[in-house]
């Protein structure tokens, strides 16, 4: 069973800031300091070309070959000469001098675009102590494609041994700068290789055979790819997969798994993310997109907060959950689909990593503002009344926001004062007023002749920002928030019709949110014990009670849900009204999009989970690509 | 009647390992010494234990934890007994006791829990009388009573056992009969035209060597215990010696057995080098450890007396090379009677209890050795790890086996380290037993267990267990690291046998055998996590009994447990280990 655990028991630590030391002190010197990284056991690194060899000598691969080599009817050496080739274009090449020329180049950079980078340091040092005693697995969240040039930049500065890193193929695109990434570790693989068995066993091998030496800690990001909305994606599971399977197999005594919380104030693709969710083409990885991106610099993009967090021991994720011995009866090296329990492990031990991303990820005031003003925007709006509210109201509220959100385990960066002069809050302000003034014209001139979809796209755009600030704080209200929902909509206070509500909701909204398959009791559980140690409700054995000061929380809470629960409405209601009984996943979006008013009902991420939803709850059917859709299915309370 | 066996109590300890007159103890001077004349270290100063010792646990010889000295009759629970049963044995005239002493003997095997239990003077549940068959008649007339009167029976040969096999079951209501086969230890017939021996089962191994050896023959059946652990328990447990590469396993050696049963005695009808008739009934005997009859007499090969034999040893450089060595071996089937292959901890420990050497020019040997191997071809003293090996057979044929092995070996980076390093490595194995008394009067207490394996997952299984005693004992507060070490002592085509020894420095922890018996349980779980097998030739006993149905499954459980209530329908043998 997955493990209850309460974030606000959690303690953190505290931060320093690593760009401070950059900004009164030489980068060229930093640059070309000696770098002597402790590594696993003392292990030497080992030779790019040694490695490869190590990885096409591997009983695996060797089994593979021979297993594609009968079943195509190639020649041995001809299934071999393939796997070397995917090899070299899969393979890492890190190199100091790389690194260091990273290392110089990302202090100007990041001293430009970055108020400061600040790390916890108890971190590192448990980092550094796991490098020593196991073999370890880096597991940042995914923002920006920022983050991972970051972390060997963190881990760099900290002498900390530099990580090999699994990269989407995307950035072998742009020529030289996917050389120089993989000389500082990258390591590329196909986005889709689905039945490609050849591919797939030199790619694990190849990631087992770096870690199970220690040669270096594997950094890969649990989510995928980086989450457009600020919100955490549902985690992938190959790569986990692959890491945990040395610790199954007894090939290792355990792997510690590092996850890391990496919270910028601003993200750099902000803007392209909001555009890409309104279905504007995200622009295609290339040296020269980079290159003119270079207008960046010349922004405020505030402080960056990274968190390494615990190391977790594989070795105790697994105890009393796997049985190891189910490994004994076939030659480990044979490639095996995981068994259902391995499967299970994996999937919760995913959310939970994931989890405890989410729980270190700094929250600045202006989440909360972002949050207050948004909730705001969709009262007045549903309410019809003209659209603002007034500044010292937004202050008291946030000041309640804020003590509400400690309570709940969030973990905040609050200034002593809001200080409201400097540029960068200016700009959050900027896009949050942008919302209150939205129906009267959005930012810019007010004159200028734009037209309506222009308008709308620019609308949605600040609204879909304001929504990835909203967004970060989300893991730390979700299960209240399902629960506050569900007292609403359920039709008594009995805890049974509460937890059926509950349990609805949650279903719904599992890709929406994280929320681990098959934890719904679990999850209950802890909404519930939040809530009442929040003195929001009494639940005795059988009744779920409102207190008297509970209202305004749960209110809050519900109407944080409410977006959410609209946007999915609305793909409903098009469902049901859609004449045609087909269309195609592509058709969706953009049909979608025509007949919504709701500006988050506009991001295709939302649109996508609802259908995930429905899919789900057996209200549409998939077929080969096509929608299709049972009208009965719709639930009454939607409507 | 005090004593049918009173010169055997008389010299062995009654609440530690062997023989009184030989222990480990640090003299006057701070210097451990080995005390008697039975062994070659009888006599004997180990000048560099004491650092050993204090270096590796932490250990203070100002901390001691000496042992309750005496048995108090009074510790020990009167018996109950079945006054119609004792009757009838007296009828008999087979020898019988309840003295308290005889009871407390045989109430244990050499589990750690057993022996500190001793020490501490805590006395359990004991068997409420000890019976002496002298033949395989008796056994039957004790068994024809036991079943008469329902008592329970618990045969005892050599008490060595380490698997909680000989503890009484404390739910026992019944009065509990010691079943002592000691007095049913003679050789009845040696058949020099098939080769085989027929004796009784209650001989102890160093008397059927000798014995045997006075014909110029030996049986080669070597296991480490083999000083006090009889033919009939090797059987009951599934023995395994050092030299079965030569010889075999018991189950190899075995030709017939004869076991009294409650169902009357079970035996083939000839002896046919191998049969084809149905599943091999000896295997339901051999492992039945106890539960089903008791062994009264077997068959066994036997070999003329080895022309030559030579110990050696081969240094490799780390772990790694020396368990590819073995395999190789292994593979090439030419493994000599024995290998053995300690890891780094076991060889530090060997190299402590060299004794003081006598000339000035051995010591400067030893240097100009160390130095050659540390500094000349660069092994790294923290890492190396020593084969010991043991040839036998006619003299030209050992020297070529030699040759051959040390070949094999030095591919993998092995230098021969000659042949006294060999010997030492093998009357270590008689005395490492007595090193856990002497570890135990000053708050140190250990153990060693077994496992077998598939070659593929030796190393892995080696470096995860010694890691998972490690890890456990931090997490159980401990408050000094333990010594965790391993050695592979046996190879098969298939696998390998790899023992684990585990000891610690309990000061500070307020009941150390619990946090013992969890640590060991971890490990056991770590073993099988890792393709080991429950045990190799320990057997199950009562220690391991949790893990059988996992290890055999259902229908294996229900198979054994038919034969069991066919054979004891009312439990006589019930020793209740096994199943």
């Amino acid at each position: 069973s997955v493990l209850l655990y309460y974030p606000m028991l959690k303690k953190r630590d505290d931060f320093e800031d690593i760009l401070e030391e950059r900004r009164t002190s030489s980068d060229l010197r930093y640059a070309l300091r000696c770098y002597t990284p402790v590594l696993y056991k003392g292990v030497t690194p080992c030779k790019t070309s040694v490695l490869k060899s190590m990885v096409l000598q591997s009983d695996q691969l060797h089994y593979v070959i021979n297993q594609v080599s009968k079943e195509s009817g190639r020649a041995a050496d001809d299934v071999r000469e393939e796997a070397s080739a995917i090899l070299e274009e899969m393979a890492h090449s890190l190199q100091l001098s790389t690194v260091r020329f990273f290392a110089f180049m990302l202090s100007k950079v990041f001293k430009t675009l970055f108020r400061s980078i600040c790390v916890n340091e108890e971190g590192i040092q448990r980092l550094q102590q796991a490098i020593q005693e196991h073999p370890v697995v880096l597991l940042p969240s995914h923002r920006s494609y920022m983050d991972f040039l970051l972390m060997s930049y963190i881990l760099y500065t900290y002498d900390v041994a530099l990580p090999v890193i699994a990269a989407g193929m995307d950035f072998m695109g742009m020529k030289f700068v996917g050389e120089m990434l993989r000389m500082s570790g990258a390591f590329f693989i196909r986005r889709s290789f689905g039945g490609d068995k050849l591919y797939w066993s030199v790619f694990s091998e190849y990631v087992k055979t770096m870690l199970k030496n220690g040669y270096a800690p594997v950094e890969f990001f649990l989510e995928g790819t980086r989450s457009r909305t600020s919100k955490s994606l549902t985690p992938k599971l190959g790569l986990l997969n692959i890491v945990m399977d040395p610790f199954l197999k007894g090939e290792v005594f355990d792997v510690n798994v590092v996850p890391v919380s990496i919270s910028y104030e601003r993200i750099l693709e902000e803007s392209l993310y909001a555009r890409e969710l309104l279905g504007v083409p995200k622009p295609k990885e290339s040296t020269s997109g980079l290159f003119k991106a270079r207008k960046v610099l010349s922004e405020d993009y505030g402080s960056i907060h990274v968190y390494f967090g615990q190391p977790v021991s594989v070795r105790s994720l697994a105890e009393g959950r796997v049985n190891r011995c189910q490994f004994n009866l076939v030659p480990r090296h044979i490639p095996r689909r995981p068994s259902e329990e391995i499967q299970s492990f994996v999937n919760d031990s995913a959310y939970r990593l994931v989890r405890a991303q989410e729980e270190n990820m700094v929250l600045k005031p202006w989440v909360l503002l972002a949050s207050l003003l948004l909730q705001n925007h969709h009262q007045n709006r549903a309410a019809g009344q003209k659209p603002g509210m007034a500044l010292d109201e937004l202050t008291t509220q946030a000041v309640w926001l804020r003590d509400v959100s400690r309570q709940y385990g969030a973990f905040l960066h609050w200034p002593g004062t809001v200080r409201v002069q400097s540029r960068f809050y200016e700009h959050v302000f900027n896009v949050s007023l942008c919302v209150i003034a939205g129906e009267q014209g959005g930012p810019g001139d007010p004159r200028s002749t734009v037209t309506p979809e222009e308008e709308l796209l620019s609308q949605a755009v600040v609204v879909l920002s304001c929504a990835s600030y909203r967004n970060q704080m989300l893991h730390v209200f979700v299960r209240p928030a399902l629960l506050a929902s569900a007292i609403h909509i359920a039709s008594s206070n009995q805890k049974q019709e509460v937890f059926n509500s509950f349990s609805f909701l949650r279903n719904m909204f599992s890709s929406e949110f994280i929320l681990c398959p098959g934890a719904t009791v679990q999850d209950f559980e802890e909404a519930c014990y939040l809530l009442v140690k929040t003195g929001v409700l009494q639940v005795t054995q059988q009744e779920v009670l409102v207190t008297e000061r509970g209202h305004r929380t749960l209110a809050f809470l519900t109407s944080m849900l409410d977006p959410f629960l609209q946007g999915y409405q609305v793909v409903c209601r098009f469902l049901c009204e859609e004449d045609t009984e087909t269309l195609t996943e592509k058709q969706f979006i953009p049909a979608v999009r025509k007949v919504s008013l709701c500006f988050s009902v506009l991001s295709s991420d939302l649109q996508k989970n609802a259908l995930a939803a429905l899919q789900r709850l057996g209200a549409v059917r998939k077929i080969k690509g096509y929608v299709g859709f049972h009208h009965p299915c719709v639930p009454g309370w939607l409507d | 009647l005090h004593g049918c066996a009173p010169v055997w109590l008389e010299i062995m300890k009654w609440n530690g390992w062997g023989y009184s007159d030989s222990r480990f103890l640090f003299n006057k001077k701070g210097q451990a010494e080995f005390t008697g004349k039975r062994y070659r270290l009888s006599g004997m100063i180990i000048p560099g234990l004491k650092d050993w010792f204090e270096g590796t646990f932490g250990a203070n010889l100002q901390h001691k934890t000496p042992p309750t000295p005496l048995l108090t009759n009074t510790a020990v629970p009167p018996a109950t007994l079945n006054e119609a049963f004792v009757e009838e044995v007296k009828s008999t005239g087979i020898p019988f006791s309840h003295d308290a002493e005889d009871r407390v003997f045989r109430a244990h095997g050499h589990c750690l829990h057993e022996i500190f239990a001793l020490r501490e003077g805590k006395i359990g549940r004991v068997p409420d009388m000890v019976v002496w068959p002298s033949c395989h008649n008796d056994v039957v007339k004790i068994v024809q009573l036991a079943c008469k009167h329902n008592v329970c029976l618990m045969p005892y040969g050599g008490g060595t056992s380490v698997s909680s096999a000989l503890e009484c079951p404390p739910e026992e209501t019944r009065s509990i009969v010691s079943l002592d086969t000691s007095q049913m230890n003679r050789i009845l017939w040696i058949d020099e035209k098939n080769l085989t021996a027929h004796v009784e089962a209650g001989i102890v191994g160093q008397d059927l060597e000798r014995l045997l050896n006075e014909s110029g023959y030996c049986t080669g059946h070597e296991p480490d215990s083999m000083e006090f652990s009889s033919l009939g328990g090797w059987v009951a447990t599934r023995a395994s010696g050092m030299k079965k590469n030569i010889y075999g396993n018991i189950e190899d050696l075995v030709v017939h057995i004869k076991m009294v049963t409650p169902q009357g005695v079970i035996e083939k009808s000839c002896q046919g080098p191998r049969m084809s008739t149905g599943p091999d009934i000896h295997h339901f005997i051999m492992g039945s450890e106890g539960t089903l009859g008791v062994v009264t007499e077997v068959t066994m090969k036997i070999r003329p007396m080895p022309e030559y034999q030579k110990y050696g040893s081969v240094v490799f450089p780390n772990f790694e090379q020396g368990v590819a060595c073995l395999r190789e071996v292994a593979k090439q089937r030419c493994a000599p009677a024995s290998i053995r292959l300690m890891d780094n901890e076991q060889f530090k420990f060997g190299h402590a209890l060299k004794p003081q050497v006598s000339s000035i020019f051995t010591s400067f040997l030893d240097g100009l050795k160390k130095f050659y191997i540390t500094k000349f071809k660069g092994f790294d003293p923290n890492h190396l790890c020593v084969a010991t090996l043991l040839f036998e057979g006619n003299r030209e044929k050992v020297l070529q086996h030699e040759k051959q092995v040390y070949d094999i070996a030095a591919k993998f980076g092995g230098l021969a380290a000659g042949e006294d390093n060999g010997q030492r490595g093998y009357m270590l194995t008689f005395v490492i037993a007595y090193l856990r008394d002497l570890g135990m009067d000053y708050y140190v207490i250990g153990e060693s267990f077994e496992t077998s394996v598939p070659w593929d997952r030796v190393l892995d299984i080696c470096r995860n267990v010694k890691a998972r005693i490690i890890r456990e004992c931090k997490d159980k507060g401990v408050q000094f690291p333990p010594l965790s070490t391993c050695r592979v002592t046996q190879t098969y085509d298939a696998g390998a046998c790899v023992y684990f020894y585990f000891a610690f420095n309990y000061r500070g922890l307020s009941d150390p055998v619990h946090v013992y018996e969890q640590v060991e349980h971890a490990a056991r779980e770590e073993i099988l996590a890792n393709g080991g097998s429950l045990s190799h030739h320990h057997g199950v006993g009562k220690l391991r009994k949790e893990w059988m149905r996992d290890t055999i499954s259902n229908v294996g459980m229900g198979m054994l447990k038919s034969v069991k209530d066919y054979v004891d329908p009312n439990n006589i043998f019930g020793n209740r280990n096994l199943l």
